[in-house]
């Protein structure tokens, strides 16, 4: 049944706490916006260093462990993080975490440093160094399917999303599961009226209460603030309403059992499927939208672990991410043709009878093997490193407080 | 070749088209087959009705309630905006048919 992920293996890089990452990066993070021109330029030109942050000077709790989790993250190496001096959020302490976890890490103040080029000339020195010890020291290991993690949302999502897009990614998830390795997909702001359906697909009581929870937050959530998620593209592609948004974004759950649902930075608690739940907790102020755009949909999956991450679209997208490479699917075989230089998988194929769902979840897997192998995906390819995160409040008990704590 | 739409389930009665169609016969595949007319152009990716829909009566997609209309509804005809409104988003039924851009926030422009 899961032919495709059989005998499959890869070498990929292992990591102080025993998780398997499929890049050797090195990572240079900002703590607050003013630092992010430095950091840019410090990885600009640079091979295997990629740049996150949080733009904001007061700091987050979320925001924190969001980048902690993106900095421990198993295709991270190491890290360099870099702060302007007067923020809040301190480069020092995510430095301190990062080594904690067994990778290598330093930080600096641009105002100790210098001005701009003399930071830049700094940390491209610090990376060159970071870079050279994590390609001698990582041990390398075999990797197969049980020790992935792949997260999926879907964006500018058409008519052909629900039919053929997600639909293939959830034979693919499918034979993920039945692999032994873990499937996540979140938006639960996109899962509006499934309460029942979604429910009945809970492995167990516990994961019941918790797909409850999940479920009555999210309507709460976007009753308090009159935006379901469904926007002027999906109306003009011929979705309608958020219930039948909901019901072709879920089919990128497959068909297997439910564990139970993760919050930003959580990671799975065993392997099969599981929900992330991102949508900010009720507090004061209803701080933080659910997911302002596709980019920070991306990285609440990748904080999760996710190695890869997939990205369905019926209308088109040229994005890409950092941390994890992105795999982009679409189900509209014509937005393929137009897009192909940035759209790695046509499932439109599914719908001009071409191959099956089952087929299209079996070529989705040889795909991902791929990726996981070293090829880099179309995102990868050409560049794109989109990144972005805002202010959230959310509750998660299962974690430190972050470096402020 | 007739252009097509795909019924997901058996109890819709909506499906969406594959191909674009225009005035005249459009071929129904997936959970049933048969062929109806539609009035007018319709792009791929929209929904026509497979059978007629009364004001009132719950939309189905997937074998799940998307919504109910909010005219009657004769079969092969465009589902969307103007027929069709969400059971719980209070804004759906504002939307600009042809863009879906929101006719609510005139103001927050000016």
């Amino acid at each position: 049944m899961s032919d495709a992920l059989h005998n499959q293996s890869w070498q990929g890089y292992l990591r102080p706490d025993g998780r398997k990452g499929i890049r050797n990066l090195v990572l240079v993070i900002y703590t607050v916006e003013c630092a992010q021109h430095v950091s840019y330029a410090i990885a600009n030109g640079e091979e295997d260093t990629h740049v996150i942050g949080f733009p904001g000077c007061y700091d987050n709790a979320y925001a924190i462990r969001l980048m902690l989790a993106l900095a421990r993250h198993p295709n991270v190496g190491a890290v360099l993080s870099v702060g302007l001096g007067c923020e809040y959020t301190q480069p020092e302490k995510i430095a301190d975490a990062v080594r904690a976890s067994g990778r290598p890490a330093e930080w600096f103040f641009i105002q100790q440093a210098g001005g701009t080029r003399t930071s830049v000339a700094k940390g491209k020195e610090i990376v060159a160094r970071l870079r050279a010890q994590i390609r001698k020291e990582t041990p390398r290991v075999t990797m197969t399917p049980a020790d992935l993690t792949v997260g999926c949302e879907c964006g500018g999502s058409d008519g052909t999303s629900g039919l053929a897009g997600n639909p293939a990614v959830g034979a693919f998830f499918d034979r993920l599961v039945d692999a032994g390795g873990r499937a996540v997909f979140e938006e639960t702001v996109e899962m509006i009226g499934l309460r029942e359906h979604m429910l009945a697909r809970a492995a167990n009581p516990e994961a019941r209460q918790q797909l409850a929870g999940a479920y009555d937050k999210a309507e709460r959530y976007c009753r308090s603030v009159r935006q379901w998620s469904v926007s002027p593209g999906n109306f003009a592609g011929g979705l309608t309403t958020i219930e039948e948004k909901s019901l072709g974004a879920f089919a990128k759950g497959g068909t297997r059992p439910i564990q139970g649902v993760i919050r930003v930075a959580e990671q799975p608690r065993g392997p099969g499927l599981w929900i992330l739940d991102s949508v900010p907790d009720e507090h004061f102020m209803q701080f933080g939208y659910t997911n302002p755009n596709d980019t920070e949909g991306l990285m609440d999956l990748i904080s999760a672990g996710s190695q890869i991450v997939l990205f369905v679209t019926g209308r088109g997208s040229v994005i890409g991410s950092p941390v994890a490479p992105l795999i982009k699917i679409t189900g509209n075989s014509a937005t393929f043709r137009a897009m192909e230089e940035d759209m790695d998988f046509d499932a439109g194929r599914v719908l001009a009878g071409e191959m099956t769902i089952a087929q299209a979840g079996d070529a989705l897997a040889d795909l991902v093997t791929r990726v996981a192998a070293g090829n880099p995906s179309k995102p990868e390819q050409l560049g794109h490193r989109e990144y972005f995160i805002m202010y959230k409040h959310q509750e998660t008990p299962s974690l430190a407080a972050g470096c402020r704590a | 070749m007739k252009p097509r739409c795909f019924q997901i389930q058996p109890q819709d009665n909506v499906a969406t088209l594959i191909d674009d169609a225009i005035s005249g016969p459009v071929e129904v595949i997936g959970a049933s087959r048969s062929e109806l007319i539609a009035p007018e152009k319709i792009d791929r990716g929209h929904k026509v009705a497979l059978c007629d829909v009364a004001a009132g009566e719950a939309i189905m997609k997937f074998g799940v309630r998307i919504g109910h209309a909010t005219r009657p509804i004769s079969r092969g005809a465009w589902v969307h905006l103007h027929n069709l409104t969400s059971d719980l988003d209070d804004r759906s039924g504002t939307l600009d048919l042809h863009t879906g851009a929101p006719t609510d926030t005139t103001t927050a422009y000016v």
